[in-house]
């Protein structure tokens, strides 16, 4: 029994790697979009670099003030700042060659200066964006509005033009009727007193920083292994892809089988002395091997290319990977069990495979999920898959937060060869 | 060897086989012969435990076959009428394999092997890949695929199909060894100078049912003549004159076709009595053949259809 056993095990592993092609397709493409993902989705560590906006500016103005926004839109880290002319930055944003365009119209500084005081109308400044990337549009408008405020108040603090703009503003105050009388007295003292500062402030060392600012800065950490270990997104995607593979040899299972039953070759088999279990059992053991194999080729490759380490348990990261690829040869045996011909089954097999791989969170995280998803989709083996991966690489998980996804696995994998046994059309 | 009794098979309204009995002792080639889609391979399916049947039974040695792991199943070797081997591999491993599905490794599987590919004439090819073999070579290494466990009965599903005539004859008489050695043989095919030439009894199946089940020479009483004489005479005979021939009572039958003569003899020592009336007669001639009603004439006076249609 053992040798029959040993045999047909052998017998698949060879014809695996007898097809040069399907190697090829089953190791080569799941690198190549893992390594595109990943260097799409955060990259290796640090985004900053990775994910600046660029964003164009285009200053109609020329004030003092609006000169103070670029300078300080410039120096920030989340933007790649770069001048245009109004034409052109509507032309790149279409293009998508520029996320984000803001333009300052003229008078702007001025204008907003005053309403800085008073109630004067409020100058507009233009946000031209790429409708595909509305969340850095948010981000830009963010940072312009604490830059702006900033430029605007330090011009009103001590600014060159600050003397004339505190007059002013004492001027529009007394033509103004909305406010009610007995605040008067108070705003006018306060103008009074901050032209009295300006005055004294002139040409003073120290003293022209004054302003408002944002009070105050932020620190992002993501959370991963432990401080100092970046996140890497290449982790993520060479599990998610590896995933969405791997359940690709499982359809290849399946469909050999079928084909195999076509072909008379599996009656030839069963002309032997052997139990229903050794025939499909073989056959899943294989199937496993060569799975673990696209594995762990494809996490030794994230390794030396990209630095993705086994951050978690590698007993437990091992086990994970065993009990996936046991869980998808149990669905290739099942594919077989349910499926009549191998043209008719081959469709709806990739299309629930995909599914699978959707709903298990290898394209997209499932933490992007609604809550509710979340939890349907603890019923889908992959999740467990993405999730126990994960666990073990960037996440830096001990061993026993591999036992659960590795029990559900496997509990799987027993789930779906025992109605595979069951159901399989051993006649014909 | 191999006792059939009353086998039956259905798919659907179809009556695949329909009542078929038949045996095999050690040391006896069976012919299983009948036209496409008569039940043969249906018929070999049930006998190795591929199929079950709907009603009947099936003795190997004396016992039915205990389900997919009876160690019985060692006796039987089983030659698919398809092609059962994985042309990526090279013939040696798919031998490897299906002698380690008996049980066979180390050296007992080698010698197995080699005597396998010996046995078909492949010897020198068991490193390459089964995808470059030629269809007849395909048959040859199926046919040793069954041998490799040394099996009491061989069931063999038409396995000679596409092989050359040499070829075919290097088989054909390691096949009479085998039955020499004692073994068991059903063979399946629709190759009448086969069955005629291999076979010691022939089973013949039409529609399901055994329409005759006779040795060589039990058939041929089946038939009205069991020789067939060619005559050519000198001049055409249009003429009522030879009909006389026919009151003879060793002429069974008579075809005339212009100078042409086909005169059907029951035993060939009545050849030179027929000869001699037609030099009596004035009936002279140039060339005579005498040839041996085939199975072909037995399949069509039993069913009336021809065997290869
Ligand atoms: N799995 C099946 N499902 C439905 N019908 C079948 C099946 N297998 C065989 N048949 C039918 O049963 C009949 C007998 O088929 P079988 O293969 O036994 O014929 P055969 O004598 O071996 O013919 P051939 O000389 O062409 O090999 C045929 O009519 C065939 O169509
Ligand atoms: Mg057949």
């Amino acid at each position: 029994m053992y040798t029959a056993w040993k045999a047909l095990v052998r017998k698949d592993v060879r014809l695996f790697f007898a097809n040069r092609r399907a190697v090829l397709m089953s190791v080569v493409a799941p690198i190549a979009m893992a390594s595109f993902f990943g260097y799409l989705f955060g990259g290796n560590g640090g985004q900053p670099e990775a994910t600046r906006i660029p964003v164009l500016v285009v200053d109609q103005d020329g004030s003092p003030i609006s000169r103070g926004i670029v300078a300080r839109m410039s120096g920030d880290k989340a933007l790649v700042l770069m001048p245009a002319g109004m034409e052109q930055a509507r032309e790149a944003v279409r293009k998508g060659k520029a996320t984000v365009a803001f333009v300052i119209p003229e008078k702007f500084g001025e204008i907003a200066a005053r309403a800085f005081f008073g109630n004067a109308a409020k100058p507009e400044i233009a946000l031209l964006y790429d409708p595909t990337h509305g969340a850095e549009m948010g981000m830009v408008q963010g940072i312009l509005s604490g830059h702006v405020m900033e430029a605007v108040s330090q011009e009103a603090f001590g600014g060159p033009g600050s003397s004339r703009l505190v007059k002013d503003s004492l001027a529009d105050l007394d033509k103004n009727s909305g406010l009610p009388p007995d605040l008067k007295p108070s705003l006018t003292a306060m103008l009074k007193a901050i032209g009295q500062w300006n005055a004294q402030s002139q040409g003073r060392p120290g003293a022209s920083q004054a302003g408002l600012t944002v009070p105050f800065g932020t620190r992002t950490e993501a959370i991963t292994s432990g401080t100092g270990i970046p996140y890497n997104g290449y982790a993520h995607y060479f599990g998610g892809m590896g995933v969405q593979f791997i359940l690709f040899v499982g359809i290849e299972v399946g469909m050999g089988l079928l084909l195999q039953r076509r072909e008379g070759l599996w009656s030839r088999l069963r002309a032997a002395p052997l139990s229903r279990s050794v025939l499909l059992g073989s056959r899943a053991a294989s199937a496993a091997i060569t799975s673990m194999f696209i594995l762990v080729f494809m996490f030794a490759f994230a390794r030396v290319v990209f630095g993705v380490r086994i951050q978690g348990s590698l007993p437990g990261f091992l086990g994970i990977c065993a009990a996936f690829s046991l869980m998808t040869a149990a669905f290739g045996l099942l594919i077989a069990a349910l499926g009549k011909t191998p043209e008719a089954t081959r469709g709806i097999a990739i299309l629930g495979t995909l599914l699978m791989v959707m709903l298990g969170g290898a394209w997209v995280p499932t933490f992007l999920f609604p809550q509710m998803l979340q939890k349907l989709t603890l019923a889908v083996p992959t999740r467990w898959a993405v999730d126990g991966l994960d666990a073990m690489t960037w996440r830096g998980m001990g061993f026993s937060a591999s036992l659960g996804p590795m029990a559900v696995l496997v509990g799987f994998a027993l789930a779906f060869g025992a109605l595979a046994v069951a159901r399989f059309r051993w006649e014909e | 060897m191999l006792e059939v009794k009353g086998l039956r098979k259905s798919f659907g309204p179809l009556a695949a086989v329909d009542g078929v009995s038949l045996r095999a002792r050690a040391g006896e080639m069976v012919g299983l012969l009948g036209p496409n889609g008569a039940g043969k391979t249906t018929t070999v399916s049930m006998i190795a435990g591929l199929l079950r049947p709907d009603a009947g039974e099936v003795l190997i040695a004396g016992r039915p076959l205990g389900g997919d792991t009876d160690p019985a199943k060692r006796n039987i070797g089983l030659v698919p009428q398809q092609i059962a081997l994985y042309e990526e591999l090279p013939a040696g491993e798919n031998l490897a394999l299906f002698a380690a599905l008996y049980g066979l490794e180390g050296s007992a599987g080698r010698r197995a092997i080699g005597s396998a590919l010996d046995f078909v004439g492949l010897a020198d090819r068991g490193k390459d890949r089964v995808a470059t073999f030629s269809g007849g070579m395909k048959r040859r290494l199926n046919l040793a695929a069954a041998l490799l466990h040394d099996p009491e009965l061989l069931l063999l599903d038409e396995p000679t199909v596409g092989v050359d005539p040499q070829s075919r004859n290097a088989i054909f008489d390691n096949l009479e060894a085998l039955k020499k050695r004692g073994k068991a043989l059903l063979y399946t095919t629709h190759y009448m100078e086969e069955a005629e030439r291999l076979c010691d009894r022939l089973v013949i199946i039409d529609h399901g049912k055994v329409v005759a089940d006779d040795t060589m020479h039990g058939l041929y009483r089946l038939l009205p003549a069991a020789n067939m004489l060619s005559v050519e005479l000198d001049e055409a005979e249009d003429g009522a004159g030879l009909d006389a021939l026919r009151r003879l009572p060793e002429v069974q039958s008579l075809e005339k076709r212009g100078a042409g003569l086909r005169i059907g003899v029951r035993e060939l020592a009545a050849t030179p009595k027929v000869l001699a009336w037609l030099l009596d007669h004035g009936y002279s001639y140039q060339h005579v053949a005498s040839e041996r009603a085939d199975l072909e004439t037995v399949f069509l006076s039993l069913t009336g259809r021809s065997l290869r249609d």
